[in-house]
């Protein structure tokens, strides 16, 4: 950690907080205190200097024209490219994580993102609405992903970063993958409070943080009963 | 009305009554679907002669209608659909069943608010919020408001009531002016009713600069869009008209929205000529809305229905409800949209401190949220075990539509 406390930033919740995205805030900073730790969160509005000191920055979704006015915002602020090269996390979800790769689309056109993840985004042939679910990159160690996906577009890949997760419902970047990664930098489609069906994936994140490998177990009764739940009406669904 | 028409109302209505006795609904919607089959346009044929209102919005369109038709009461007979059906559906099965009168007070889903303005040619429309709800399948807020506008423009000689608190509303009830194009901007009554959500107009809808607040006040920090003085506003438990008269609302309604309700419902009758000194007390006559606010006693407790569907509207349900044991029901079943990430925009801290029970089929979703919200609660089966699981005295049920719905069956369909 940069600090004494974890400092947690959310990018511009005055454009990008569409469904919920404030959760994931919620949800890392009450799984550090419950550690222990201490955490600042900020909230970082599109007309303020975006510190380039934090641990953590959390990008959320939005429509069309936010998305667009974000990414251009971020490019000229610059502070989201220095934090990353001093070795921030990042947790991009949606219109978030499409603008973090090198280009997608907005109102019909193409804009430049903000390329710290090797991919692009276009649109699909149709709006995917529903569960997203799918099996996890072996190296990030943890259980499935689970989320809800709505979006248009469709994300391509590069050389450059690796698929978060294998489909196993919904579409993701294309029916086949799901999310990206690379270094301490992740994005996914499962939209809104992600994190909340997903508590491994908030505790990676703390971690790529913290340095620490460790975390102690917190008590997840709840969304684990709720990840069961929505596994099996995914399972139900495909009957 | 032609032959057909007639034949299509006749049959609606008996429809209607048919659904009703078989205890499959209200009836509110079956009717005028089987009208419009025999008939497409049996919605323009039945608003015709009719001076008609229309009220549209994300939040509290239902009871502004049920309000708005109380008042509009003091001239003669209203037609309006108060069990909530707020498509041509609904409009159709509420205009046939009420016969011929006079005037007619309709509550528009605010999907359909352009056809709807299309088919009865209303007298006034009233916009009161836009906000996030079902955003799976609904459209997105700016999107909503676009639409209302190019509706409004293309029905300059409508009379518009609308929210001056709301941005969006603002934006979408000013279109330009286009003399070449022949679009004169509608004539505009603005009522502050006020807004406690305001996570939906942070960035402007005509020029994407953001929207400074400051008290009631709100202005685009890049355009000249700002906030219109209202000539309705709330003061107190009254309602401050345009002349300046203040007026004391006695509701049995619940909540200082529902004094913001009242504002709205009165500007929506003197549109039509009603003075708000005669029509406020009739405001008092309204009970509960479609199940909204009904009270019921079971078992020794005091159950009141609060129906909450959207971030906006659990805002308002927290002002609502007393201090008191709280049954949060969550679905997430097609009306209610299939996402449930809008629990993350409401702040449940005001339950702290409360009983809190859940239950529905997405209490998993809402025990997540609560248990990140430090809410303590306890997970019931059945709206039963909750009304076992508190003592005696009053229960507030808060629960979205069809989580509402169901509470409501088991209450016997209460109203």
């Amino acid at each position: 950690m940069s600090t004494e406390s974890l400092r947690i930033v959310w990018i511009y919740p005055d454009l990008l907080s569409t469904y919920g995205d404030r959760g994931n805030m919620l949800i890392l900073a009450r799984r550090a205190q419950l550690r222990g730790m201490p955490v600042e969160v900020l909230e970082v509005r599109s007309d303020q200097r975006l510190p380039s000191t934090a641990d953590i920055y959390l990008i959320g979704g939005g429509e069309d024209g936010p998305q667009a006015l974000g990414a251009q915002r971020l490019l000229a602020d610059g502070g989201l490219h220095r934090a990353v090269a001093q070795g921030s996390v990042v947790f991009g979800v949606c219109a978030g994580y499409q603008l973090l790769g090198t280009s997608f689309f907005a109102k019909g056109t193409k804009c430049t993102g903000l390329e710290l993840l090797d991919l692009s985004s276009d649109r699909g042939p149709t709006r995917a609405v529903g569960e997203l679910a799918g099996d996890v990159d072996p190296r990030l160690g943890i259980p499935p992903l689970t989320g809800f996906e709505n979006h248009g577009g469709r994300t391509h890949l590069g050389p450059g970063v690796s698929p978060l997760a294998r489909v196993t419902a919904g579409v993701g970047n294309d029916g086949a993958t799901e999310g990206a990664w690379r270094g301490k930098l992740l994005g996914t489609y499962s939209h809104g409070p992600a994190l909340a069906r997903n508590p491994a994936l908030a505790d990676l994140l703390l971690r790529w943080a913290t340095g620490i490998h460790q975390l102690s177990a917190l008590d997840d009764t709840w969304a684990e009963r709720l990840r069961a739940e929505r596994r099996a009406a995914v399972a139900a669904a495909r009957a | 009305m032609p032959m057909r028409a007639k034949v299509a109302s006749s049959v609606s209505r008996t429809a209607a009554a048919l659904s009703r006795a078989a205890g499959r609904g209200d009836g509110s919607v079956i009717g005028g679907w089987i009208g419009l089959k025999i008939d497409p346009d049996l919605l323009a044929h039945l608003s015709a002669g009719r001076a008609i209102a229309l009220v549209s919005g994300t939040n509290g369109k239902t009871t502004t209608t049920r309000l708005a038709a109380a008042a509009v009461g003091v001239l003669g007979r209203v037609a309006t659909n108060s069990f909530g059906a707020n498509m041509p559906t609904g409009h159709t099965s509420a205009l046939a069943k009420a016969g011929s009168t006079p005037y007619a007070v309709l509550e528009v889903d605010e999907h359909y608010l352009a056809q709807v303005l299309e088919a009865t040619e209303p007298h006034v429309v009233a916009l009161l919020n836009l906000s996030r709800d079902q955003l799976d399948r609904a459209k997105e807020v700016a999107m909503m408001a676009q639409l209302w506008r190019a509706a409004l423009v293309r029905h300059p000689d409508v009379r518009v009531v609308a929210n001056a608190d709301d941005p969006m509303v603002v934006w979408a009830a000013t279109p330009p002016a286009d003399p070449a194009q022949g679009h004169i901007p509608p004539h505009v009554t603005w009522f502050s009713a006020g807004q406690r959500w305001h996570d939906d107009s942070w960035v402007c809808p005509e020029c994407g600069s953001t929207i400074e607040r400051s008290e009631d006040q709100w202005w685009c920090t890049g355009c000249p869009l700002r906030r219109p003085e209202p000539q309705w506003t709330v003061e107190d438990d009254g309602v401050l008209d345009p002349t300046g008269a203040w007026h004391k609302v006695q509701l049995q309604l619940p909540g200082k929205i529902n004094i913001g309700n009242s504002a709205t419902a009165l500007a929506v009758a003197a549109e039509f000529g009603v003075r708000p000194v005669d029509a406020v007390s009739r405001l008092g006559t309204v009970t509960s809305v479609a199940g909204r606010y009904a009270q019921v006693d079971r078992d020794g407790r005091n159950v009141r229905l609060l129906l909450a569907k959207n971030p906006a509207s659990w805002l308002e349900a927290f002002d609502m409800a007393d201090e008191a044991p709280t049954l949060l029901s969550i679905n997430a079943r097609d009306p209610d949209g299939l996402d449930t990430s809008w629990l993350f925009d409401v702040d449940f801290a005001p339950l702290r401190g409360r009983q809190v029970l859940i239950t529905g089929d997405r209490a998993y979703d809402l025990a997540v949220r609560l248990d990140v919200n430090g809410v303590p609660f306890q997970h019931v089966r059945s709206f039963d075990e909750a009304v076992r699981s508190v003592p005696p005295g009053r229960l507030e049920v808060i629960a979205n539509y069809t989580a509402f719905q169901d509470i409501r069956a088991e209450l016997d369909r209460v109203n």
